[in-house]
This record gives structure tokens, C-alpha cells and sequence, in this order.
């Protein structure tokens, strides 16, 4: 049997229920069918972490980002590794890059994994983002591919042709390393791709797409499983095309709101006690054969 | 007497901040959006951004020569234009944000 026959995705959507999803349809479960599926190995994203955010969306950022890792640790199953998928800093602030790595030396597992945010080379066209977090990518640019356990892992870099007018793209160069990097793999290769910017059009008044990202989707169609994990829009979103599955991850340092519902995309503030429940971080759970990847979001309450 | 050499200090005052205001226009950074978009200034004006957005922003030149940093809100930046000409710049994180200062 193909192994997308397999393919389910669950999320947790903060209120306890699990969604599943198997072919686009959706279903609900319980977090502990879940978790009980026993996956192979684990891996979680964090996002958005925008050290040196200091505004009235959250006087904490840190805080919770605080409270992310605590809860990252203390999950049963030890992720494997974290892919943070950028905006690490707000806007380069001096000195975030090394808050960060400080603060993320608490995170328990082997590896973190990054690719930027525009607020990370927004400044500086990459200078710094690169020079610390470029070595062992693909021509010290951003972007990479590594496997693990069966499972192929792409990181892509969205944010590093902002010009005005146009926002999220990749450029020609790195879709021609893409497009190099999967034509080695056959269809059954289970692919997680992630990015800091949707490849999908979220709303693109509002910058939250990718200018090529309909390219890349094309060159994904031909795989069985597919899982795309995306940050930048601070909230959790969901989109099944086909074999895809696209996840947008929350924010560890504050909300932003839904596509359209607000004037414009800034820092959503909420009463103090539901602030927790939109951000935090997401797990994921594969499994080898039978293969549901499962995608569990974890908000902070 | 006295009141004579108030005035004289009130008349020098509002010319100072005439001279001010005219030496250094100011565009608000508004809801995702530079306001005015379009600023036409004397060479040597120096213009002051002020961010009125809780979310960041930068002012940052198409072709890159000047920028600032991720402006907070109610941060400032200031930029000197030197040469006559028509200068684009934009949000180098929020991109679909542009506008254009002329110096004449």
C-alpha cells in the first residue's frame, strides 16, 4: 500500500481535541490516541521567538519563551531535534542572536535546526544571521536538506529578497538547488519542508505568501507525504492540498490576528489570561511504515 | 519694558520653531503606512520618521544606501538628503509599505 494511504496529520487545537487529517478530511480525536500512536522518532518546532519584542502584545516575550522550552522538556517523547523556523530576533535588535543561544541552551534535545525570519535579515541583507547560522547550509545561503530516520528534511529561505512591493520568494538560485535536491528521492520519500514565510498564498495583502512558492508546491505534488511547517503568522493555520499538508505555526512572543480580521497584521493584544493560550511551540510525531505524522500543537495552558 | 522683551523672546521663539519644522519634516509611520508618501524637500533637509505602530518597522532605501534599524514604537530615525533627486524607500519588513521623498 502507498505509504499516503497512511499519510494523517493531527492537531491539537489548544481546546484538548486532536484533528485528524486523512486526505483532506477532517476528523476529530483525543490527544491521547494521539500520543499513544507510538511514533519513531519526534521532532518539534519552535517559531517566531522575536527576541527584543517589547511591545503592549506581550511585556514578556521572554517569558514565555521561557516557558516554550520548559515545555518542550518535558514532553515524553525527547524530540529528536527542534527546527525553528525564524524570526528569531525583532528586527536585529543588538545582542538577540546571543540571547537566544543562550536561552535555548536549555532546550533538551540534540539539535536545533534554523532558517531565518525577515526580521532576522531585514537590517543587514543576512550578514549576521548568515555568519552565525549559515555553516552547514547549502553554500553558506540559508537553505539546506538533510535525512533523518527515512524521512527527508528541507529548510528553505523566503525572506532574503524583500525589495519593495514584493515580499516572500526564494529566487531562481535556490529553486534550482530545490529542484537538484529532489529529483535524487523517489515518491514514497515521506518530505517535511519548512519555511519562515507560508509557500501557500495565506493572504498576500498582508505579506503571508511566497512569490514562487507555487513552483515549489508543483515540484512537491509528486511525493505521497508531504508536510510543510511554516511560521510567520503567529497563529495556527491549517491547509491540506492533495498529498500536502500545510501547518502555520504559533508564536512563542505574541499573536497576531486572523487573515482579514484586524486593519492590519500587528501585534494582537488579548486579556492577560488567554494570551498564553496563542502561543507555544508544536511537536511531531512520525512513524515508520505505518506513518502518520502527527502534529501536535502544544500552547503554553 | 517687560512686556516689550517678552514679546521680542516669543517672536524669536516661534521663528526658531518655524525654521525647525521647515528644516526637518517628519513622516508618520501610521497603520502599515508612510504618511505622506510622497515629501518634496529642500537639498541638505533632514526628515524624521516617527513610528506611530506598535508593530516594527525600518525605513530603508530601495537601493539600500541608508536604513534604520527595526523601529519600536515611537522611535525616530532622521536621514540627511545632500543631493537633489527622487529617493523610494520602503519597509524592509513589511515590503508592500513604500513611499518617495524628492529633493530639490
Amino acid at each position: 500500500m502507498e505509504r499516503r494511504r497512511f499519510m494523517q496529520c493531527l492537531a491539537w487545537a489548544g481546546t484538548g481535541l486532536v484533528w485528524a487529517a486523512r486526505g483532506g478530511v477532517l476528523s476529530a480525536t483525543t490527544l491521547d490516541e494521539a500520543t499513544a500512536a507510538g511514533a519513531d522518532f519526534t521532532f518539534a518546532q519552535i517559531s517566531d521567538t522575536h527576541v527584543g519584542f517589547g511591545g503592549d502584545a506581550n511585556k514578556d516575550a521572554m517569558g514565555t519563551l521561557r516557558d516554550s522550552i520548559a515545555g518542550l522538556n518535558v514532553l515524553d517523547a525527547r524530540p529528536a531535534f527542534v527546527l525553528h523556523t525564524g524570526d528569531l530576533s525583532h528586527g536585529q535588535k543588538p545582542g538577540a542572536f546571543d540571547t537566544l543561544a543562550e536561552s535555548l541552551k536549555a532546550v533538551k534535545a540534540e539539535r536545533i535546526v534554523y532558517i531565518p525570519g525577515e526580521h532576522d535579515v531585514a537590517i543587514d541583507g543576512g550578514k549576521e544571521y548568515l555568519s552565525r547560522y549559515g555553516a552547514g547550509t547549502y553554500e553558506n545561503r540559508g537553505y539546506q536538506s538533510f535525512d533523518y530516520r527515512g524521512v527527508h528534511f528541507v529548510g528553505l529561505v523566503n525572506v532574503l529578497s524583500y525589495k519593495p512591493g514584493v515580499g516572500g520568494a526564494l529566487g531562481d538560485e535556490q529553486l534550482a538547488w530545490l529542484r537538484k535536491d529532489l529529483d535524487a528521492l523517489t515518491p514514497s520519500t515521506p518530505l517535511v519542508v519548512f519555511s519562515h514565510v507560508p509557500l501557500w498564498a495565506v493572504y498576500p495583502s498582508w505579506g503571508w505568501t511566497t512569490a514562487d512558492g507555487e513552483e515549489v508546491i508543483g515540484m512537491l505534488r509528486r511525493f505521497g507525504s508531504v508536510t510543510a511547517l511554516n511560521g510567520h503568522i503567529h497563529q495556527v493555520l491549517q491547509k491540506v492540498e492533495g498529498n500536502i499538508s500545510f501547518h502555520s505555526a504559533r508564536s512563542t512572543a505574541f499573536p497576531q490576528p486572523a487573515p482579514g480580521a484586524a486593519p492590519t497584521p500587528g501585534p494582537m493584544k488579548v486579556e492577560a489570561g488567554q494570551l498564553r493560550r496563542l502561543l507555544g511551540v508544536r511537536e511531531v510525531h512520525y512513524v515508520e511504515g505505518t506513518a502518520p505524522l502527527a502534529v501536535v500543537e502544544r500552547p503554553l495552558v | 519694558m517687560t512686556r516689550g522683551f517678552l514679546t521680542v523672546i516669543l517672536a524669536t521663539t516661534l521663528a526658531l520653531t518655524a525654521v525647525a519644522d521647515a528644516a526637518t519634516p517628519r513622516v508618520q509611520i501610521k497603520e502599515f503606512k508612510f504618511v505622506p508618501t510622497l515629501l518634496t524637500v529642500p537639498v541638505g533637509t533632514t526628515v524624521t520618521w516617527t513610528n506611530g505602530d506598535e508593530e516594527a518597522h525600518t525605513v530603508t532605501a530601495t537601493d539600500r544606501a541608508y536604513t534604520s534599524t527595526g523601529l519600536e514604537a515611537k522611535e525616530t530615525y532622521t536621514h540627511r538628503f545632500t543631493t537633489p533627486g527622487t529617493y523610494t524607500y520602503f519597509c524592509a519588513l513589511h515590503p508592500h509599505m513604500t513611499a518617495t521623498v524628492v529633493v530639490k
